[in-house]
């Protein structure tokens, strides 16, 4: 029930020690031969693009998931393969990525859920509230204890997990990308109050795949890529390009427009305006633009802002890159530019078209292509053949007064799963039984294997495997030289570098920079992403 | 990699290893009622399938519930659980009793028929639409909106009937005087006195055409995907309210088409309590069928064969035996559904390197 982790350990003696982890699923190897070192009282980040295994490995530690193979190691104790009680009864505590609160209890209800003070029967409310209160001051992990979960902040429910770990006698805190929905200052509260663990002797495993972030709060690092670890390194003895080298396993590449430049197509950054037309007061560019978002604002699920007056538009044969940190509005502006969210004010206008309240076939039909974000939830039927799948948007054209052409669905099933190199080549096939990378070449196929002027690509190469990551990044490039306008999204800076003609930077909502490729920098891009520095957008 | 077969096997083993486990069920409880398990499932089958009255009454339930299991599994399909069949089915029935009381002798039959069956279908549309148009319109959950639904209906329907309707003496209407559906024994002499009547070929076409509509229409593919994943269907450009709206209009028309085997095919009258729980079996037809129009068929004719033959073995065993046995096979096919499935999957995984 105390709060403050002790460090047991001897020193020398590892407080993690896990050795040539596997764990596959179905078709995908999600940990090989992964390692992981942690000494007691360091913070030691785990870091690796998305789908590199980080949060499998954790999961293993965690007791959620059982290794196929290999050994693991607590303060000096073989545990390979416990289940979760016996990790927090040992004192592992994981703070997941998604909170596991109920909204409707106050905050010290929630802190002592499943292990409650009770007196004579009764649950000692008093002594609940005096010792969660106890607990955040120690730890500086300010809440008000008595406050109703559902009125909090997401930083302050990301504290009110941490005390919960902790209450329950943690002593080894892994925290699961906890940044992503935090605010630049609710970062820094959490560095300190990390530290301040630390420095009682806590350990702490922070997931994570920025490296400003690994750099800023970590004494050691272990970087894990396609479920291997490949690199163990002192925080101080590095720099995030080798960090990032070590993640992606090669230098990060900065070029690839010349192909665009060699067929003629005007990549430069600069606008260009031609007169007013009578109709309408915005610029008439519609000839040189494929899309074009003017002063859009759209709303999020709690009503706020979520994109806030954002103006932006791109050529055919451009790509558009938006970096950002998630959840400064990309989701929101990708839904609102498909069709699946309402646009608040503001237009868009694709082709020359006014679509600001189309519908999404309608703007299908205007020759939209849209990969989203989620395969998973919306770019699949994952109980739906692979052949279904491929029509899925377009279903209309394959079906002659409401009845669907069976043959003409097969026939184009066949074709698509051999121009997109589809494993295993068969359209009968649930896409549930296929690896992440098939399932995304699917949705790339019937996004790309057909006519489109406009691709919305959001976070195309998530949790996909290298050789695919290889070729959607081709697909992407051969659309841009045949005239195609793109607007990219990704968590993956690398990829948005690589890709990308110009670059936007999205942070709370708004267009903080649009800088021509060539003029990218990783630092300054840091920048603008963390929100240390804004320009105004255009 | 699952092929067509693997998945044809999943479909199909999860009721069989229900049946299985049913049989052996029935064997303890016919067994601690000091008979023979072979003696009375002999005597089940000789009273169903094994002379021409008791299987013309087996055809005649199995008719009612296809209808009501079609309408709860394209309710299924898309990811609404339409516990309102039973309400839709007497809606059906009462407005097919009401346009077939007033429509003329001199109308010619077949369209007399026709013009009940659309009537049918209007009526359990209508009690459908309800709860339909409150989920889409409100977030209204519609199994609770069909389940209060099914009393207001009911007692509505019993209060027109008694009140303004009835034939003196009794809850029934009055007998239609155009489009009464022959039964079978006008053609084969032997179903004489079984209620078996031509509904049974809607019933057929019926499933045919839901069938149809749900694999191999536009429609269909649209609303497979919102019962699936509605977040995917809205992506792919359906109209997820829109969608839901019409299979639930759908789905109390198709129950309520069910209503005529009754009143137009057995009865001639439309008669307060016909329904009789048909609806909320088509719930278990519906599970055992695996959603799929062909099961549903199949399903709805073991169920009626157990109903029917409850009935041949009651002087040996209770005939409440079989309301047991009923609910031993539904709490069965609900458990290994997922099961059965898991234990298929495991069998055909390649050991692992």
């Amino acid at each position: 029930m105390t709060g403050l982790p002790i460090a047991t350990a001897n020193r020398g003696q590892y407080a993690i020690r896990m050795t040539g982890i596997d764990k596959t699923f179905g078709s995908v190897r999600a940990n090989r031969d992964a390692s992981l070192e942690v000494m007691p009282g360091e913070i030691h980040a785990l870091v690796g693009e998305n789908g590199a295994g980080k949060s499998t490995l954790m999961k293993i530690l965690g007791g959620l998931q059982k290794p196929d193979a290999g050994t693991m190691e607590v303060n000096g104790t073989d545990v390979t393969g416990w289940n979760t009680s016996d990790a927090i009864a040992a004192g592992i505590g994981v703070v997941h990525q998604h909170f596991m609160l109920v909204p409707t209890l106050t905050v010290a209800e929630n802190i002592i859920l499943g292990m409650e003070p009770v007196t004579g029967g009764r649950i000692d409310y008093p002594k609940a509230i005096a010792d969660v209160q106890a607990l955040s001051r120690e730890t500086g992990l300010a809440v008000s204890a008595e406050a109703t979960v559902a009125n909090l902040s997401v930083g302050e429910a990301q504290r009110v997990e941490i005390l919960k770990t902790l209450y329950r006698g943690a002593k080894i805190l892994v925290l699961d990308e906890p940044t992503a929905v935090l605010s630049p200052p609710e970062v820094r509260e959490l560095w300190t109050v990390l530290r301040r663990l630390r420095d009682a002797g806590g350990t702490i495993v922070l997931i994570t795949h920025r490296l400003d972030e690994v750099i800023d709060v970590s004494d050691t690092i272990t970087v894990m890529r396609a479920g291997q670890t490949v690199e163990r390194l002192k925080t101080a003895d590095t720099t995030p390009a080798l960090i990032a080298r070590a993640m992606v396993g090669r230098d990060v590449i900065l070029t690839s427009r010349d192909e665009a430049s060699a067929l003629g197509v005007d990549v430069a950054g600069a606008e260009e305006e031609s007169p007013v037309t009578a109709s309408t007061f915005h610029p008439s560019d519609d000839m040189t633009s494929a899309i074009r978002v003017t002063d859009l604002v759209i709303l999020g699920a709690q009503g706020t802002r979520a994109v806030d007056g954002v103006t932006f538009s791109i050529r055919p044969g451009e790509i558009l890159g938006i970096a950002g940190v998630e959840g400064n509005g990309q989701t929101e502006l990708i839904e609102a530019l498909s069709g699946l969210r309402p646009v608040e004010s503001g237009l868009i206008r694709m082709s020359g078209h006014d679509v600001t309240h189309k519908n999404v076939s309608e703007r299908r039909d205007a020759g939209l292509s849209h990969i989203p974000e989620d395969r998973h939830r919306r770019g699949l039927i994952l109980d739906y053949s692979v052949a279904d799948n491929l029509v899925l948007g377009i279903q209309e054209t394959f079906a002659k007064r409401g009845i669907l052409n069976r043959d003409r669905i097969e026939a184009n099933a066949k074709e698509q799963i051999e121009s997109f190199d589809i494993r295993p080549p068969s359209g009968q096939i649930p896409a549930r039984n296929l690896s992440g990378g098939n399932q995304q070449k699917v949705v790339i196929a019937r996004e790309m294997g057909r006519k489109f002027s406009i691709l919305l690509a959001s976070q195309p190469t998530r949790g996909v495997d290298v050789g695919a990551i290889e070729f959607i990044h081709s697909r992407l490039r051969e659309a841009r030289a045949d005239g195609k306008a793109i607007l990219l999204v990704s968590a993956e800076l690398n990829e948005v570098l690589a890709l990308a003609d110009r670059v936007a930077v999205m942070y709370r909502g708004k267009m903080t920079k649009v800088m021509s490729a060539g003029d990218v920098t990783e630092e300054s891009l840091g920048e603008y992403m963390t929100g240390t520095r804004m320009d105004t957008a255009e | 990699m699952s092929t067509r077969r693997e998945q044809f096997e999943e479909a199909v083993f999860p009721p069989i290893v229900a049946l299985l486990v049913a049989l052996i069920c029935g064997d303890l409880l016919i067994m601690s009622y000091g008979q023979s398990p072979a003696t009375v499932y002999r005597m089940l089958l000789e009273g169903t399938w094994g002379n021409a009255y008791g299987f013309g009454q087996v055809l005649y339930k199995a008719t009612t519930l296809t209808f009501t299991g079609l309408a709860v599994s394209l309710g299924i399909r898309a990811g609404l659980f339409n516990v309102g069949a039973e309400s839709q089915l007497a809606a059906g029935g009462f407005l097919a009793g009401v346009v077939g009381l007033a429509l003329w002798p001199a109308f010619p039959l077949p369209l007399a028929i026709l013009v009940c069956i659309v009537a049918a279908a209007i009526g359990g549309g209508v009690v459908g639409a309800v709860p339909g148009y409150l989920k889409v319109k409100f977030g209204a959950h519609e199994v609770i909106v069909t389940i209060m639904l099914n009393f207001v209906v009911l007692a509505l329907l019993n209060w027109i009937v008694a009140d303004h309707l009835h034939v003196s003496e009794t809850l029934h209407t009055p007998e239609i005087r155009n489009g009464a559906i022959p039964r079978l024994d006008a053609f084969i002499q032997a179903f004489h006195g079984s209620a078996a009547n031509l509904t049974i070929v809607i019933a057929l076409i019926a499933a045919f055409l839901v069938w149809f509509h749900l694999f191999r229409s536009k429609r269909g593919y649209d609303l497979r995907a919102v019962g699936l994943q509605p977040e995917a269907a809205e992506y792919g450009g359906v109209k997820v309210g829109a969608t839901l709206m019409r299979a639930m209009v759908l789905s109390g028309a198709i129950a309520g088409i069910g209503g005529i085997n009754y009143v137009l095919g057995y009865k001639q009258y439309y008669e307060e309590g016909f329904a009789g729980g048909s609806g909320f079996l088509g719930i278990a037809v519906a599970l055992v069928g695996r959603n799929h129009p062909l099961g549903v068929v199949l399903a709805a004719l073991f169920f009626a064969t157990l109903s029917q033959g409850g009935l041949a073995i009651h002087a040996f065993v209770p005939k409440q035996m079989v309301d047991v046995l009923q609910g031993v096979v539904i709490l069965a096919v609900a458990m290994s559904v997922p099961e059965v499935r898991t234990a298929l999957r495991r069998a055909r995984k390649p050991v692992a390197a």
